[in-house]
């Protein structure tokens, strides 16, 4: 079984948001980045899927030279070979139809993306790749569980949770649920050191033209300082939340 | 014919994200000078799309659309845009719309994009006002493709009533058999779903363990809200994961939010800050969490949320 991982290479989650260049880019500097938690779930249930369905995981990002030390840790973690497709990645719908490109010549039976990049939260990654590709589709992935040819896989929808069947290929949407906050893999340093000696290959990008194109960035408006009540006045809290914000 | 907008529903009613999506295609609608259709799936009861400006509706009813599924859908959307000449496709942000969104792009090999928060401020180029960076921030982001598909974040636009006298036309569509069965859907029961909810009381790990969450409830019930949760509580599995609010949970765009024993790490301000209004009770009057609430009170939950409750229900009886 073949399984591909794809990643999105983010800003650690405790970041400072800023902006230069007149607010049209994201400010890196001082920023340390991550694999993008949305898809390191979908990279540890892959992972775990070597041993239980004797699986082959290649991960797969879109994105320059600067973002090999986050497939580099896919690896120690794990995963057997990483690609690179080589291009600046600007937007989600361009990454997503590079990855359908190259998922037409190289077969997978399950494609795994993050749900969405919690830099953009664009969430269109795994949708695109899985129209383009015409595989089934399942996002929101809380379980997983793969027998011969079918997936049986668990969505969360607002306010339950979703069990459906489907034939293999499949593109996952993952977020945590799929595994626990507390299976993800820390490497060690054999990892470490195995991943060294793993394939790392890079491909040339289609370059499709950018549909989706972010012109400038502001940040929300400072907050007003909060308005204190005291602990044995409550009543006075629900007459402003009845009468000054009008939300009771 | 231009705007088509998927107005979701749910037996047989349409969800209020819908109505939302609606108020903003109307207003899209006069903006650009065209009409707008509603798709209403195997929902019947059309006086809601009139009182919120829908130009047309379009009625689908068909069996195999009984339950969601993005393919089967996407089918009926995508059948549509084609022969009605649509340019744009506006969905709520429900995790059905989304989860159809993205698949629909790839279907049309069109451009989607999701939390957008306003009117396009420009229409040629036509430029949307979104959040990113997990609501740290917004992008003014440009969409180049012919057809364009957008999602309106929930609670941003608002809903707003506009009268019109909407031409009913009914459609089949053509929906294939594909090997794609749901097996079961389980729901939680008796509760207001985050996602819908205009209210929700949440609580972390100051609560001190699962055996005192009736607090929580109690109170949301009073409140007619939806319970959450910090992420600390739902990884010791105090609550399930689906009550997880912040940046890799759920995100929550409430009117009113209420943290209670939740310290407000940057990763939970991230998810909750689409909320309007914000309320934080904390014993810790240092908790990051004040910095960016509306009200707070500096206090020990378990004097302030009885206290709370108890004001409440004398409110409810008057």
């Amino acid at each position: 079984m073949n399984i591909l991982v794809c990643i999105s290479n983010v800003p650690d989650t405790t970041s400072k948001i800023n902006f230069v260049e007149n607010d049209t880019k994201f400010d890196k500097n001082g920023i340390q980045f991550v694999i993008n938690p949305n898809d390191e779930f979908g990279l540890t249930k892959a992972v775990w899927m070597k041993e239980s369905h004797n699986a082959n995981v290649t991960v797969l990002t879109v994105g320059e030279q600067s973002v090999e030390p986050t497939l580099r840790k896919c690896l120690a973690i794990g995963a057997d070979k990483a690609i690179r497709i080589d291009c600046d990645a600007k937007d989600g719908f361009s990454v997503a139809k590079e990855i359908a490109h190259f998922c037409e010549k190289e077969k997978f039976d399950i494609i795994i993306c993050g749900r969405e990049s919690i830099d953009y939260n664009g969430g269109i990654v795994p949708g695109v790749i899985s129209g383009m590709l015409d595989y089934n589709f399942i996002t929101n992935c809380v379980n997983l569980d793969i027998k011969g040819s079918t997936a049986e896989a668990s969505r969360e929808i607002d306010g339950g949770i979703e069990t459906v069947e489907c034939d293999l290929p499949l593109v996952v949407g993952s977020q945590k649920g799929l595994v626990e906050e507390s299976d993800l893999i820390i490497p060690n340093m054999r990892g470490i050191m195995m991943a060294r000696q793993k394939p790392l290959e890079t491909i040339d990008a289609q370059n499709f033209e950018t549909e989706i194109e972010n012109k400038s960035f502001h940040k929300p408006e400072v907050k007003k300082e909060v308005k204190l009540v005291k602990a044995n006045e409550v009543e006075k809290l629900i007459d402003l939340l009845e009468n000054e914000a009008k939300v009771i | 014919m231009s705007i088509l907008v998927y107005t979701e529903s749910e037996n047989n009613k349409f969800k209020k994200s819908a109505l939302e999506a609606l108020s903003y295609s109307r207003a899209l609608g006069d903006k650009m000078n065209e009409s707008v259709t509603c798709l209403a799936i195997n929902c019947n009861d059309f006086s809601q799309l009139k009182q919120y400006g829908a130009d047309k509706i379009i009625d689908v009813n068909n069996s195999s659309l009984e339950k969601f599924t993005s393919k089967h859908y996407s089918e009926a959307i995508t059948e549509i845009v084609k022969n009605k000449n649509i340019k744009i496709i506006i969905l709520n942000s429900s995790a059905n719309s989304k989860y159809l969104g993205a698949y629909i792009s790839g279907k049309l090999g069109s451009a989607y994009i999701s939390n957008v928060v306003d009117l396009p401020s420009e229409l040629s180029p036509f430029l949307v006002k979104r959040t990113c960076f997990s609501n740290k921030a917004f992008s003014t982001t440009e969409i180049k493709s012919e057809i364009k598909i957008i999602s309106v974040s929930a609670n941003s636009f608002g809903i707003i009533e506009k009268a019109a006298s909407s031409d009913v036309q009914q459609m089949d569509v053509k929906i294939s058999s594909s090997g794609f069965n749901i097996k079961k859907i389980e729901r939680q029961t008796g509760s207001v779903t985050i996602a819908d909810a205009d209210i929700v009381v949440s609580g972390g790990r100051g609560l001190k363990g699962p055996e005192n969450w009736h607090l929580i409830e109690k109170l949301a019930d009073l409140l007619g809200a939806a319970t959450a949760c910090s992420k600390p509580v739902s990884d010791l599995g105090w609550r399930p994961h689906s009550e997880h609010v912040g940046q890799t949970g759920k995100p929550v765009a409430s009117n009113l939010y209420i943290a209670i024993g939740i310290s407000g790490a940057i990763q939970h301000l991230a998810g909750i800050n689409a909320s309007k209004v914000k309320v934080v009770i904390n014993n810790d009057p240092e908790a990051p969490f004040f910095k960016a609430a509306d009200y707070g009170i500096v206090g020990d939950a378990f004097e302030v949320v009885p206290a709370l409750i108890e004001k409440l229900e004398k409110r409810a009886e008057q």
